[in-house]
């Protein structure tokens, strides 16, 4: 009896992760689907927009200067060992356009916009704000879900590019400016290393990104619980898993774009 | 059918409540112009969970049909059934003459369009102001003026007691304003069929007794039908055509007032007195 228990206990599980895989992939496909028949909703695009990326301007600007700053002071250091100082903006512009551009842009946004979204889809699905739109016959998908991941694909690779030459500047401003690595060849070692394919590379990353965390953060808080702890466990688990499937992604797709 | 199981007012007099024996019909059989609402046999299991066993209604056009029971009974769970929210597992739902149990989404929101919800809650869009809420139907699913879309928001408003409080958002709003709002905005579009989702719950008496008499006299200024779940027995009876009482997921007694109050029925009578059913009745939160 135990064995038979065990045996339908696992049955179920497996189905119900193939259950929620599927919603999960299908919330993805219908939000896709609903962005592009009418009704089009241009305006609430907008406003995701300037939630989405316009109110993450800042920390997008303060984290990349950072990140910059970190990379010309560590970079000068490594380099110095081996007299390549020269090399220094070429490192940092790399690092920042094919890797930690896209990948902490977007977990900037994660945590930032959305975590916000998880909440607010959250809290709307616990006050039955979302049946309401249903019952009114508008689709809760096209009206919530679609306009975000529309926004996130529009903000995801100008923020990401904000991101690289804040960062790159910030390189410059440690490496050069405060360490006295030679300016010239940090510029010009970039114009002539770096390749479209390396910008692209970043651009797409960015672009898979925004759709991931839009997604990730919409279906948590689409689908959060109706009780006191399902909107915080939604914000959470939004977070947690889009921060996630960003690194894998970000694996996945520079081996694939190598 | 499982008409025989049920301890209905209308099923003891042989009669529902047009004074006509329709339960043994078939759904398309039915007389659906005389019924605003037809549920037949409705069925809806969560899990290991039946919470509608069997549910049966007819709801009079142009009347107030309150729909009361214990917490748990499955009250809850028909209106969203009767609004479109959830699928039957099984039985059919006719709302003014269409069957709606078999149509699609792009037909089901036509079926919509004729209904007005207010939830429990109000369920108002907390990021828009009052105006914007009520006006939000209209907005999105008509092709009329901003000025008569302002004109009908501010007569929907002043119809429901409410003005000068359009600029305000949902949060600035005491629990009675949010419940007439949210009875505006289900209002707005002039749908033929108002359903009410526990409207008065967390109000005072005083306050639970001006929502019972809005909703009375919006029933008759626009000639709706209104299906309503409520708690407050046996003052909402004041106001009701039709009460029914639901129980087990089941549809223990349906007919006027009157009829239910005098049927003599043990449960409900418990339920009147405020006892606790204590046999096992809240199987599903509502």
């Amino acid at each position: 009896m135990a064995l038979t228990d065990l045996i339908v206990d696992f049955g179920e599980f497996i189905l119900d992760g193939i259950d929620a895989l599927g919603k999960f992939i299908l919330f993805l496909l219908n939000a896709l689907w609903y962005a592009v028949v009418p009704p089009y909703k241009p305006r609430l695009t907008i406003r995701q927009i300037r939630i989405i990326g316009a109110e993450s301007f800042f920390l997008i600007v303060l984290v990349s200067a950072f990140t910059g700053m970190v990379l010309g002071l560590q970079g000068y250091n490594s380099l110095r060992r081996f007299g390549s100082e020269g090399v220094l903006g070429t490192l940092v512009a790399l690092t920042l356009v094919r890797e930690l551009g896209p990948v902490l842009a977007a977990l900037m946004i994660a945590a930032r916009a959305g975590s916000a979204m998880a909440a607010e889809l959250g809290s709307m699905q616990s006050t039955e704000q979302i049946d309401a739109l249903t019952v009114m016959a508008i689709n809760p998908v096209q009206y919530l879900v679609s306009p975000r991941v529309l926004a996130g694909i529009f903000s995801f690779p100008i923020l990401t590019a904000i991101f690289d030459v804040i960062g790159i500047w910030g390189g410059y401003v440690v490496g050069v400016d405060l360490l006295h690595a030679p300016g010239s060849s940090y510029m010009s070692g970039i114009a002539y290393n770096m390749t479209s394919r390396d910008i692209m590379t970043g651009i797409y990353k960015s672009l898979v990104f925004g759709v991931v965390v839009i997604w990730v953060c919409c279906y948590k808080g689409y689908n959060a619980q109706r009780m006191a702890t399902g909107v915080s466990r939604a914000t959470t688990e939004a977070v947690v898993l889009s921060s996630v499937l960003i690194l894998a992604f970000d694996y996945f797709l520079g081996a694939v774009m190598l | 059918m499982e008409t025989s199981e049920k301890n209905s007012v209308a099923g003891a007099n042989g009669h529902d409540a047009n004074g006509d024996s329709k339960r043994d019909e078939s759904p398309e059989e039915t007389n659906d112009a005389r019924d605003a609402v037809v549920v037949h046999n409705l069925k809806k299991r969560f899990g290991r969970q039946q919470v509608l066993d069997g549910v049966d209604l007819e709801v009079p056009p142009k009347s107030i049909t309150c729909i009361v029971g214990p917490s748990g009974g499955g009250k809850t769970v028909l209106l969203k059934h009767l609004n479109l929210l959830l699928r039957a597992d099984s039985g059919t739902i006719v709302i003014d003459g269409i069957d709606i149990t078999r149509l699609r989404r792009r037909a089901l929101n036509q079926v919509r369009e004729k209904l007005g919800m207010m939830f429990q809650a109000g369920a108002l869009f907390d990021s828009m102001s009052v105006f914007n809420n009520v006006a939000f139907p209209l907005v999105e699913k008509t092709r009329l003026s901003e000025d008569e879309i302002e004109t009908r928001v501010k007569e929907t408003l002043k119809s429901v007691g409410l003005e000068g409080i359009a600029e305000k958002f949902p949060s600035e709003l005491s629990g009675g304003m949010q419940k007439r709002v949210a009875l505006a905005r289900a209002l707005i579009h002039r749908p033929k069929i108002l359903m009410l989702d526990e409207p008065t719950t967390g109000l005072d008496p005083a306050r639970t007794g001006a929502i019972h008499r809005l909703i009375r006299e919006t029933q008759q200024q626009s000639g709706l039908t209104v299906i309503m779940v409520s708690h407050d027995v046996p003052a909402v009876f004041e106001i009701c055509d039709r009460v029914g009482f639901i129980h087990q997921g089941k549809m223990k007694l349906y007919g006027s007032p009157k009829e239910v109050t005098s049927a003599h029925d043990e449960t409900f009578d418990s339920f009147l007195a405020g006892k606790a059913a204590g046999d096992g009745s809240e199987r599903h939160a509502n």
